[in-house]
């Protein structure tokens, strides 16, 4: 077998709150080109180590490289520079503003000469066209990017926070439940989007508690426990109880026939 | 391909103006001054004052905020501005900067309290209102402030036009509102305004530092309720230590009249100024009727509460 290129890497990292270790020196590895799902209960280190690996907050022990380089954050804007676009959940979009508008959020475009330089006038038109290639690109079907994102339904709403992340995203994309509280066909509608985003080449980061989503599109689960990372499985030779005994200590993956390991 | 129905404006942005028409024509009914050159520029020249303050007011309200203190902070600008130029001899422009830095710095001490220590603006901005008020009469020992340098009053006069005087107050009002709009709708830091307003949690992941944005409102609030203090003085010819009492409740009654949402994120300048301007055409109009001051009072009172009604429930249809 031949050594996965690592995008993302985290070795030892520690994070505690006041009496509370919610990381106990958990590592992480994420592999060029793969969706790799982050599971764990409740208290086991998930969202803690999303957060670190995001910028929201910072380790007090452990290191992160990316693409083999050592990387500090002190903030999420820190991580969207480096190339690394987060979704959060529910807390993606702007819904008064429009689909470009929301697109190039933080990042808009001046125009050229003095309008731009003087005046700090917008380059509307440019995002406009930019938004559509980049909607197109992903295969989103939405006609117009001039509309609200309040007149979206719930899935597009989506599409467009996991669109926006894949269409700035250099290096990882990391997606926070992404399909929470979607129903089954709007489900589905981001889950081949994600698809999308992997095929293009980025890594996706997903965290999600729903089973048959991430067996559907996980290459590899990462298990959090007590902390630290348990294990990570490979969905294509374990059933989705086995790993939800694994995720909640029933079963020890030193029990685990190696093949199901995805380490 | 925008569709025919996207490019025409909602019934929400047009709400203001159908109000400003059924109030013109009504009163054009009414009397036969109300449709005179003369009269309309009066109009203006009454709601410039509540019209900038009104400025300061949308920014405000556009970031789910809420400004009580505005009229009364106006009303200190005013009588520092008249006092430094009367009593202390500090040269006209200096004394007009030095009642806008006071104003901007009730704006920052609003922001401070709002952004860093996370107390609502409501209340921030009722306690405000009373130091500023308190402020007023204790530096002005309640004493107007007469003898102005003509400099001080000179955005009062007026120039003809077509045989119709038109206050220069009228066209800075008009001017800054168009400013106001233009950096609202096309610049990356007027769109983080509405993006905070609408959203501020989604807005500072985006990596928008959102309450800086919050703080450089409330500050810029204020500058503009310094350039209505001297609008104010230039109007009246004095430093009035009771000005800004109706201004107040004018100002946020322009601001919802003119469609802003008071949930934030949602609105248009260009919409306050209708707003005012229709405040001014009500008071105006119900005076040359002959009616009295009370129903005046009365009847913006109403207005609001149907205006806020009409936010309300668009945006529970909007959902």
């Amino acid at each position: 077998m031949n050594a996965p290129q690592i995008v993302m890497r985290a070795t030892g990292l520690v994070k505690r709150y006041g009496q509370v270790t919610a990381l106990d020196g958990a590592d992480f590895e994420l592999r060029a080109g793969e969706i790799l799902a982050v599971i764990g209960d409740n208290g086991a280190g998930k969202s803690s180590l999303i957060k670190c690996l995001s910028g929201a907050t910072i380790p007090d022990e452990g290191e992160i490289q990316l693409d083999g380089r050592d990387i500090h954050f002190r903030s999420p804007i820190d991580a969207r520079r480096l190339g690394i676009e987060t979704v959060y959940q529910d807390l993606a979009v702007a819904p008064a503003m429009t689909i470009a508008e929301n697109l190039f959020l933080g990042r808009e475009l001046r125009r050229a000469g003095f309008l731009g330089k003087v005046l700090r006038m917008l380059d509307k038109k440019e995002m406009l066209e930019q938004s559509i290639a980049r909607m197109n690109d992903l295969k989103v079907g939405i006609r117009s990017m001039t509309q609200a994102v309040e007149t979206l339904s719930g899935g597009q709403r989506q599409c467009v926070a996991v669109a926006r992340a894949a269409a700035f995203a250099e290096h990882v994309v990391i997606l926070d439940e992404p399909t929470a509280a979607l129903g089954v066909k709007e489900g589905n509608m981001v889950l081949e989007l994600i698809r999308r985003v992997r095929d293009k080449g980025l890594p996706v980061v997903l965290i999600s508690h729903n089973m048959p989503h991430v067996f559907e599109i996980a290459d590899r689960i990462h298990v959090a426990r007590l902390g630290k990372r348990g294990t990570v499985l490979n969905p294509k030779k374990i059933s989705m109880s086995d790993t939800v005994a694994v995720m909640t200590g029933a079963l020890r993956p030193e029990d685990l026939p190696a093949e199901s390991l995805a380490l | 391909m925008k569709s025919l129905k996207e490019k025409l404006p909602s019934i929400g942005t047009l709400g203001p103006f159908i109000a400003l028409l059924i109030a013109c024509v009504f009163f054009a009914t009414q009397t036969e001054r109300f449709l005179t050159g003369a009269n309309l520029s009066l109009i203006l020249q009454q709601v410039m004052v509540v019209g900038v303050i009104a400025i300061g007011q949308t920014l405000i309200v556009l970031t789910a905020g809420i400004d009580l203190s505005c009229g009364m902070v106006m009303a200190l600008g005013g009588i520092v501005m008249t006092k430094f130029a009367v009593e202390l001899g500090v040269p006209v422009p200096l004394a007009i900067l030095a009642g806008i830095a006071v104003t901007a710095l009730f704006g920052l001490v609003n922001g401070l309290l709002v952004t860093r220590i996370k107390l609502p603006p409501f209340i921030v901005t009722l306690g405000t209102l009373n130091i500023a008020f308190a402020v007023t009469q204790l530096y002005s020992n309640s004493q107007t402030v007469t003898d102005l340098p003509p400099a001080m009053t000179w955005l009062g006069n007026t120039f003809a036009l077509g045989g119709t005087e038109i206050g220069y107050g009228s066209v800075l009002m008009v001017l800054l509102y168009l400013g106001v709009w233009f950096y609202l709708s096309e610049t990356a830091s007027g769109r983080h305004i509405y993006a905070a307003g609408n959203n501020a949690e989604a807005t500072r992941l985006t990596g928008i530092p959102t309450e800086r944005v919050l703080l450089g409102v409330y500050v810029l609030a204020g500058v503009f309720y310094g350039i209505a203090s001297l609008l104010a003085v230039s109007r009246v010819g004095v430093g009035d230590p009771n000005a800004g009492q109706t201004e107040n409740l004018d100002a946020i009654t322009a601001v919802v009249l003119g469609g802003t949402s008071l949930f934030g994120g949602r609105g248009m300048i260009l919409g306050s100024l209708v707003g005012a301007v229709v405040v001014g055409v009500l008071r105006n109009g119900l005076t040359l009727m002959g009616v009295s001051s009370v129903y005046q009072v009365l009847i913006t009172g109403i207005l609001v509460i149907l205006a806020v009604t009409i936010d309300q429930l668009s945006r529970k249809g909007g959902r």
